[in-house]
């Protein structure tokens, strides 16, 4: 029960092939960051946006970082290790300062997690479920008591859970710390123009400040994907994240620019509603088999293809491909109309078969739903395509007002994340009231241990069961598109889709 | 006069109290659960519960109403629900990019369209009334979001002119500033350009009909006095009145210009706003957005009277 | 539309002598304006375009094929086919049914509310006007389009529903102007003098007022025809106006934007169709407003 991170190896990784510009003088240069979309408040304890993610890489550290293999890697602490499986101690750190030049110590760990755990309005909740208490077990060493064993828990440290705040301006600044956020990151806040840019400026006592060369960092919100592109074509943003699949080809043709396309941990899906009100009474929900007929009209491949130019890997299951749980035993399968009609006439019901599929108003999400709707056309289905704007989407879901709707999800680390709050019963995001007991039981097994081979084992029974069940269909593993500019350099390509700035150098 | 304008200064405040009002309601109509897309991945209802208490959601609709505007009458507008920021805040910060633009639009409107609105009346039947009505069509009939992104590749992308988007201050740096928003301006104001045109013209052609033109013309005045004297301030009368209203609608105009461009303006702020129902947002930038819509509109009032000397009387 | 072609047979009444019927007088000047012919001439092809798309269209506007993903226009397809591999053509001519559909039913809603209203505040006064007044300027005071979406919204997304709220938008705006040419009107002799001979004020109001507000009206109208078929597009863009796969021009343009440098031809048809319906309306309107208006002879 004992495990300790290889420290030291990861830290080298980190600047990566970027050392050769570096001087000892302070840096001038600025990085400009283009986002897809505005975030939502600069608080971890309450931050619920993927783009929010992307601007804390740059302002708040966290207690573990992933590294390309998607290891647990040292950040703020050095090391964890359980004592029992219900008692994990953390070491910190020596000599990490805050923004406001405070000390980050096991106090200030043990009042961050805490506040993510039990601030009024808090989204880390969940995250921290699992956490009975927090102690100081010395100035750099604390210790977290499980309320059972969670082998997700350290994982999630290495998101916003883990993120350490300044004790001091946290407590002082209180409902309004997101404001003016003060943390142990390579950045410090400066300012934020809503819907236009956030700006940071170096903080020089960063514990890593040898690889930050950057004095300041700019994240400037560009909505429209070809307006994205159109600035870093023109050369007045440095890197931009999300960029269409459908750009790539002129990205890649421009040889001032990098395009980078690497395997995220999200996906997308159509979920069915199951058991959430009287749209699950409608074949689709009440059925596996029409379900299934569902699922073999759609060729994933083409639809992809189509959709994506190909770029999106099509898959079948909720654990990605990168991450070591996912499960190769499960193919995609291949369309086939005949069996598709088959399984319509088993399950007793007449086509056409009438469906109401809900998408987000994205011209992407209506272009998937619009070639699902001829694909499957041809077994005996009729889709009626609803494109809905997101917080009617959400409330839809929420109060079972639809019968199979289309989303998306950034993904997390470990598999647990992309899988426990949609599929156990009653959990948060299983809008779709799916129930199965094994699954349960098996969702909380794999939960319960920390051994590798018997958590796959886990997963493999619960991602086949899944896909017998069919209360979500995966669609693809979403891939993250990065596109930078050639003189940027260092940009790591890890399936978080985060962009941290440590290491990345620009030429000159 | 004076009567005249006492009184419409008396209306609006209740316009206001009308805006505000139809404004909270209509935010009630509209599906989604402010709640649900705040806690976003943790729907769990003890969060939902603890967002709605804090957010005063849980409160009847008239109390939530009065507990705003009780604010608002202390001139606090509350915050973003979604950042935090104050609203004032965003509004001081947004306003004065969405003037800057508003302004140069009107300007590049009545510079193009009043002088093309004269020109064909005066000119009727001729080419130039011919060119300047196939100019006014052309802009008119373009969809503005269209030919923003036309520009945008033309301008930005292919010929590397002018910056594809964004926005400087006019306080930062004044060549900048222009330069990010000429486009956008141009966008806005060529629709309005369109319109100012053909009302002139309309308002023109009518005006030149009148006795008091046929006298002023019997009388032997030089043509151009005929024009600009007498039938161009009868003709602004309509133009004036019209112009104003287009001048409100500008700010809706703005919403998908200030997509396409991403300038982090008012148009911007109150759709995203609208999308994240983040109410108090929508709340404050609508009644503020109506003030300026009844103060310019009040404006136009006092115009019509000051340049209508038929309307002097009543 | 129609509301506005219903009133055009009184029009000329008031002002033209007897002589010879004011409705044959109209005609006559409007076709006497090859422009105003011209946009009639357009404008009847759309129509029939949109009447007749399941006849016309060379193929199935929602038919996709995935072999045929943006291709570029040729001899095969004449403006390409789209993202889904289907005909921008045929889509371009269903098209036509949804976004005139949308421009004059949405115009039509707004000056049918628009109208009378303007007409009665202009004409009673008083606290009538007062009351109906402070509603326009309530719903002017807020942004068009913000008003659009939470209509839009509150009705659910259909392309029906999107058509009612750009109408209900777009009313307050025929009020105010069927308003001031009202009050206009109202201190003109002939009206005066018929009041004073005691016509019952609703007659002085159709007979003697109506003729006179709709050139002004006419006007509007045009311009909000183009206004509507861009609202629809706006609409259509945030998922409240047409549901996909049917094609309207406005929500064709907006999968478009997501080609923009690789399949320019999605984005150049439909906005050319926009463009020449929205002008061709234009055309028409500013003919009939001159041979409405006599006067602007």
């Amino acid at each position: 029960m004992r495990r300790l991170l290889l420290a030291t190896a990861s830290i080298a990784a980190l600047c990566g092939g970027a050392q050769k510009a570096l001087s000892q003088e302070a840096p001038t240069q600025t990085l400009r960051i283009a986002i897809a979309e505005d975030g939502d408040v600069l608080d971890p304890s309450v931050a619920r946006t993927f783009v929010g993610r992307i601007v804390f890489a740059g302002l708040c550290d966290k207690l573990f970082d992933l590294n390309e293999k998607l290891e647990i890697v040292p950040q703020l602490a050095t090391g964890f290790e359980y004592t029992d499986p219900k008692t994990l101690i953390l070491t910190l750190r020596p000599g990490v300062k805050f923004h406001d030049g405070t000390d980050m110590d096991a106090a200030a760990v043990k009042y961050s997690l805490e506040r993510h755990a039990t601030f009024p309005g808090s989204t880390r909740k969940a995250e921290l479920g699992a956490m009975d208490k927090v102690e100081v077990d010395g100035p750099l060493k604390v210790k977290i008591t499980l309320k059972s064993p969670s082998s997700p828990f350290v994982s999630q440290l290495t998101d916003r859970a883990g993120m350490i705040v300044s004790p001091k301006a946290a407590e002082a600044a209180g409902k309004d710390f997101g404001l003016k956020p003060v943390c142990a990151g390579p950045f410090k806040f400066v300012e934020r123009v809503a819907q236009d840019h956030i700006t940071m400026e170096r903080f020089p006592e960063y514990w890593d400040a040898k690889n930050v060369h950057f004095a300041k960092v700019v994240y400037q919100v560009i909505v429209d994907n070809s307006v994205r592109l159109a600035n870093l074509q023109a050369g007045a943003i440095e890197i931009g994240e999300r960029i269409g699949a459908t750009d790539v080809d002129a990205a890649r043709k421009d040889s001032k620019l990098n395009t980078a396309v690497f395997p995220s941990l999200g996906f997308q899906s159509i979920n069915f509603n199951l058991g959430n009100g009287p749209k699950s009474k409608l074949p689709l929900g009440s059925s596996a088999l029409v379900r299934k007929a569902f699922e073999l009209s759609i060729d994933r491949h083409a639809l992809m293809q189509v959709v994506y130019n190909g770029l999106y890997p099509a898959t079948v299951q909720g654990i990605p491909a990168a991450s070591p749980f996912h499960n190769e035993a499960l193919k995609v399968p291949e369309r086939d109309i005949a069996k598709a009609k088959a399984l319509l006439a088993q399950a007793g019901v007449k086509a056409p078969v009438p469906i109401t599929l809900t998408v987000s108003t994205s011209s992407d999400q209506k272009q998937v739903a619009e070639v699902i709707q001829s694909m499957t056309a041809e077994a005996g289905f009729e889709v009626k395509v609803q494109a809905t704007e997101f917080a009617s989407m959400l409330s839809a879901e929420s109060s079972g007002d639809y019968e199979a709707s289309a989303i998306g999800w950034s993904g997390r680390a470990d598999p647990d994340g992309n899988l426990y709050s949609f599929m156990y019963t009653g959990a948060p995001l299983n809008d779709w009231k799916y129930s199965n007991k094994d699954v349960d039981t098996w969702l909380d097994a794999a939960r319960a241990t920390t051994d590798v081979a018997t958590r796959k084992a886990l997963y493999a029974k619960i991602t086949t069961q899944l896909h017998a069940d069919l209360p979500v269909l995966y669609l693809d593993n979403n891939p993250w598109i990065t596109v930078s500019n050639k003189k940027l350099t260092g940009f790591r390509p890890i399936a978080d889709g985060m962009i941290r700035i440590q290491g990345m150098v620009l030429a000159k | 006069m004076r009567g005249h304008l006492g009184q419409r200064l008396l209306q609006v405040l209740p316009t206001l109290l009308l805006v505000s009002i139809l404004v909270f309601c209509l935010q009630q109509l509209m599906p989604g659960d402010p709640a649900l897309v705040l806690a976003g991945e943790e729907r769990d209802p003890a969060v939902l519960a603890a967002i709605r208490t804090e957010l005063w959601l849980d409160r009847s609709l008239p109390i939530q109403y009065l507990h705003w505007i009780g604010g608002v009458v202390r001139g606090d507008l509350g915050f973003s629900w979604r950042i935090r920021q104050p609203v004032i805040q965003l509004v001081t910060t947004k306003l004065p990019v969405t003037l800057q633009l508003g302004a140069m639009a009107f300007i590049i409107a009545v510079g193009i369209g009043v002088p093309m609105g004269i020109l064909s009346a005066v000119k009727r039947n001729t080419k130039w009334d011919y060119i300047a009505n196939g100019v006014g069509l052309a802009g008119l009939s373009t969809p503005n979001f269209w030919l923003g992104i036309m520009l945008i590749l033309l301008v930005s992308v292919k010929l590397g002119w002018l910056p594809p988007s964004g926005y400087v201050s006019l306080a930062e740096d004044w060549r900048q500033s222009l330069a990010t928003t000429i486009m956008p301006a141009f966008v806005l104001g060529n629709a309005i350009a369109a319109v100012l045109m053909r009302h002139t013209r309309s308002a023109m052609l009518t005006a030149m009909d009148q006795d008091y033109v046929r006298t002023a013309r019997a009388k032997g005045l030089p043509e151009r006095v005929v024009i600009l004297r007498h039938a161009l301030r009868n003709a602004l009368v309509p133009v004036v009145t019209l112009g104003a209203l287009e001048l409100g609608t500008l700010l809706s105009g703005a919403v998908l210009t200030e997509q396409v461009f991403s300038i982090p303006g008012f148009g911007k702020l109150i759709v995203d706003a609208v999308f994240n129902r983040d109410y108090p947002v929508v709340q404050g930038v609508v009644l503020v957005t109506a003030t300026i819509y009844v103060l310019l509109n009040l404006l136009a009032d006092v115009l019509y009277v000051v340049i209508n000397p038929r309307m002097r009387g009543a | 539309m129609s509301a506005v072609i219903g009133v055009a047979p009184t029009a000329a009444s008031p002002v033209i002598p007897a002589a010879q019927s004011p409705r044959k007088l109209a005609i006559k000047r409007f076709c006497s304006r090859p422009a105003a012919l011209i946009g009639l001439f357009i404008v009847v092809v759309f129509i029939v375009t949109a009447l007749a798309a399941p006849w016309i269209a060379p193929y199935d506007p929602i038919k996709t094929s995935w072999t045929a993903i943006r291709k570029a226009p040729g001899a095969l397809y004449w403006m390409g086919t789209d993202e889904n591999g289907r005909d921008v053509l045929s889509r371009v001519i269903w098209g036509a049914r949804a976004s005139m559909m949308a421009g004059v039913i949405s115009v039509g809603i707004a000056a049918g509310i628009g109208v009378p209203a303007g007409l009665i505040a202009g004409f009673v006064g008083g606290r009538t006007d007062m009351l109906l007044s402070r509603v326009v300027d309530t719903m002017l005071a807020v942004p068009n389009l913000i008003l659009a979406i939470a209509l839009a919204a509150f009705l659910g997304p259909s392309l029906q529903n999107a058509m009612i709220a750009i109408g209900i938008t777009a009313a307050p705006i025929f009020m105010r102007v069927a308003r001031g040419a009202t009050m206009d009107a109202a201190t003109n002799d002939y009206v005066e003098a018929a009041r004073a001979l005691g016509n019952p004020a609703w007659r002085v109001a159709v007979r003697h007022v109506l003729p006179n507000i709709v050139p002004p009206v006419l006007v509007q109208a045009t311009l909000a025809i183009a206004g509507a078929i861009i609202a629809e597009a706006a609409l259509s863009f945030l998922g409240l106006g047409q549901q996909p796969p049917a094609p309207s021009w406005g929500s064709m343009l907006n999968s478009a934007q997501r080609f923009l440098s690789q399949a320019p031809w999605l984005a150049i048809f439909p906005g050319a169709a926009i463009f020449l319906c929205v002008m061709s309306f234009n055309l028409v309107g500013d003919g009939l407003r001159d041979a409405l208006d006599p006067r602007g002879k």
